[in-house]
């Protein structure tokens, strides 16, 4: 290659024998393979101290894991309640039960609402007279003193809380409308508490997230210590920096990977735990539908164990990164 | 192949270990380093394999001058050197085999080249029947000769060995450097670093002699 060799010297280049490119290319694979289970033994030697570790990374993954888990049943569970999401409109008195009628036909049509039932002031007395038990003493009355009503059923494309807010805002706006009441604040309160906790979460699992890089970062500058003659002699014989990094970030992905199967089985273990209880919690409220935990979907195990191998690659490759350069032949 | 071009070495917070020195080693060439401890013998092969870096001077090999040749690049050009530490620098964690293998598997060999190659070289230092043993279990000729395998499995164009008779008695030195001697005549440039004044005048190659940093004789051809 390029030299400035300014002697006479004619250029000997160094032979070297060197392996075709497509055997290198298949061999590359082969070695990742190799070193990928070659990994695996090295942390089976010495099955106590992998365990205690992968354990430790467990316990830092299970807790945000878990803590998601149990909002993403709360929040289906709110979910389940916006069914149930209704505006009362109190129609003015005076207004005739015709504009009452073009009213309610109007509203239908609004994208925002899904159905608009009229509680006639005549029914709404009489069956508040049979039900009430004050009957006799509403007989009484000349005047029937309730309104018209109409039932407003948000169109389930537009529950949120903000969507509904603004129809509470325009529906308020509408000249016939006395009053309108939303009866179900605490909907909107759960969402804001749930909007902190994911927040908290979100903040619990970055700082764990880092507790993992540092464990595995510490485990692997460990790994790097107790092979650092190793490591002089690859270097002595000619192995590339990614070559001797291999192996560790495959003992960081081994990590991850056990860590994160040891969250799963806590996260699991501590939803059956809690499942039962919660459960009969709920048939007290005599909600029709249980609120259930059940155990960790499919999607959110999957997104766990990738986050634990990544964590688990990168905490190795920072340590690998670091420490690596710092051990060279004397 | 080797060519030292006012080459002056100072480690750090040391004296210098070599001062100003010019030497040429010929492709196919073979050439003893002598001197007494401390005379700067170590670090003029470390020189040449890139372990440490001159202090001003340039040393070329093959052509490629080591000043220029980075970090980066390091390790391909150390896979052209067969290199043999007094310490043996072995894996004792592998097998015999297994260390021997290392640079093959380094360079990206397939399984069946590098058992291959591997029965060929430690057939070469007759150790083929060990291959299966551990290096703590030989003896320090023996992991000698695991060493020298492993330095030559790879066909390096250049041997460099430090001391490699240094601990041997006097039959298994000959019978080492009856090694070096073969794979010299097999055209691979070797330098080697002894002590041992008669056993090296005995093999009629040339001599070079360190002393306090400087070259003395340089036999050129
Ligand atoms: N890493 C180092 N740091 C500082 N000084 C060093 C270092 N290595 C060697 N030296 C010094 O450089 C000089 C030459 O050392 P070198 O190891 O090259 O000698 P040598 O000829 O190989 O000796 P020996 O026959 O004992 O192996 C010595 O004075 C030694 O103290
Ligand atoms: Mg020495």
């Amino acid at each position: 290659m390029a030299s400035n060799s300014s002697s006479t010297e004619n250029r000997v280049q160094l032979r070297q024998l060197r392996p075709s490119f497509s055997s290198r290319f298949k061999e590359f694979f082969i070695r990742h393979l190799q070193v990928f289970f070659y990994s695996l033994g090295l942390l089976s030697r010495t099955p106590f101290s992998t365990l205690l570790t992968a354990a430790a990374l467990g316990i830092a993954l299970a807790l945000p894991a878990g803590l998601y888990v149990i909002l993403d049943h709360a929040k289906q569970l709110s979910g389940d309640f916006d069914s149930i999401n209704q505006i009362s409109l109190f129609i003015k008195k005076g207004v005739s039960e015709k504009s009452i009628s073009k009213l309610q036909k109007k509203l239908s049509t609004y994208p925002e609402i899904a159905q608009v039932k009229h509680i006639n002031r005549e029914d709404a007395l009489k069956e508040f007279q049979e039900n009430s038990g004050f009957g006799d003493a509403l007989k009484a009355l000349k005047d029937n003193p309730l309104p018209h009503l109409l039932i407003v059923y948000p169109s389930l494309t537009h529950n949120e809380p903000e969507q509904i807010n603004q129809l509470l805002l325009d529906l308020k706006k509408l000249p016939d409308v006395d009053l309108v009441q939303l009866d179900i604040q605490w909907l909107q309160r759960l969402y804001a508490i749930i909007n902190i906790a994911q927040r908290g979460i979100l903040i619990i699992g970055s700082l764990l997230a880092l507790a993992v890089l540092l464990i595995i970062g510490n485990t692997i500058r460990l790994a790097i210590e107790n092979r650092r003659n190793e490591i002089v002699v690859m270097k002595l014989i000619g192995a590339t920096d990614s070559f001797i990094r291999r192996p560790f970030l495959y003992t960081g992905f081994w990590y991850g990977l056990f860590g994160s199967l040891i969250a799963i089985l806590l996260v699991n273990f501590s939803l059956m735990i809690i499942s039962n209880p919660l459960a009969h919690l709920s048939s007290l409220y005599n909600n029709n539908k249980l609120f259930s935990l059940g155990l960790m979907g499919i999607s959110s195990s999957l997104t766990l164990l990738l986050s634990g191998c990544i964590l688990g690659l990168l905490g190795a490759r920072m340590a690998v990164g670091k420490h690596l350069k710092e051990i060279e032949p004397k | 192949m080797i060519l030292f071009d006012q080459v002056s070495k100072r480690y750090k917070g040391g004296n210098e270990a070599l001062s100003n020195v010019n030497f040429h080693l010929h492709q196919g060439e073979m050439a003893f380093l002598t001197g007494h401890s401390g005379a700067g013998k170590s670090t003029l092969l470390k020189l040449i394999a890139l372990i440490e870096r001159t202090t001003t001077g340039n040393v070329i090999i093959g052509g490629k001058n080591l000043n220029k040749v980075s970090r980066h690049t390091l390790p391909y050009l150390r896979r052209n050197m067969g290199i043999i530490f007094q310490d043996y620098q072995l894996l004792y964690d592998r097998t015999v085999f297994d260390n021997v293998a290392l640079p093959l598997i380094i360079s990206g060999f397939s399984s069946s080249k590098v058992r291959k190659r591997v029965h060929a070289a430690l057939d070469k230092v007759a150790l083929l029947r060990f291959e299966k043993k551990y290096p703590v279990t030989l003896s320090g000729g023996e992991q000698q000769r695991v060493s020298i395998a492993r330095a030559v499995v790879n066909k390096p164009a250049l041997l460099l060995a430090d001391e490699p008779t240094g601990n041997l008695d006097p039959d298994l030195s000959l019978e080492i450097m009856d090694l070096f001697m073969a794979f010299n005549q097999v055209g691979v440039t070797v330098l080697i670093a002894s002590h041992d004044i008669p056993l090296i005048k005995q093999l009629g190659k040339r001599i070079v002699h360190l002393e306090h940093g400087q070259l003395l004789t340089a036999d050129e051809n």
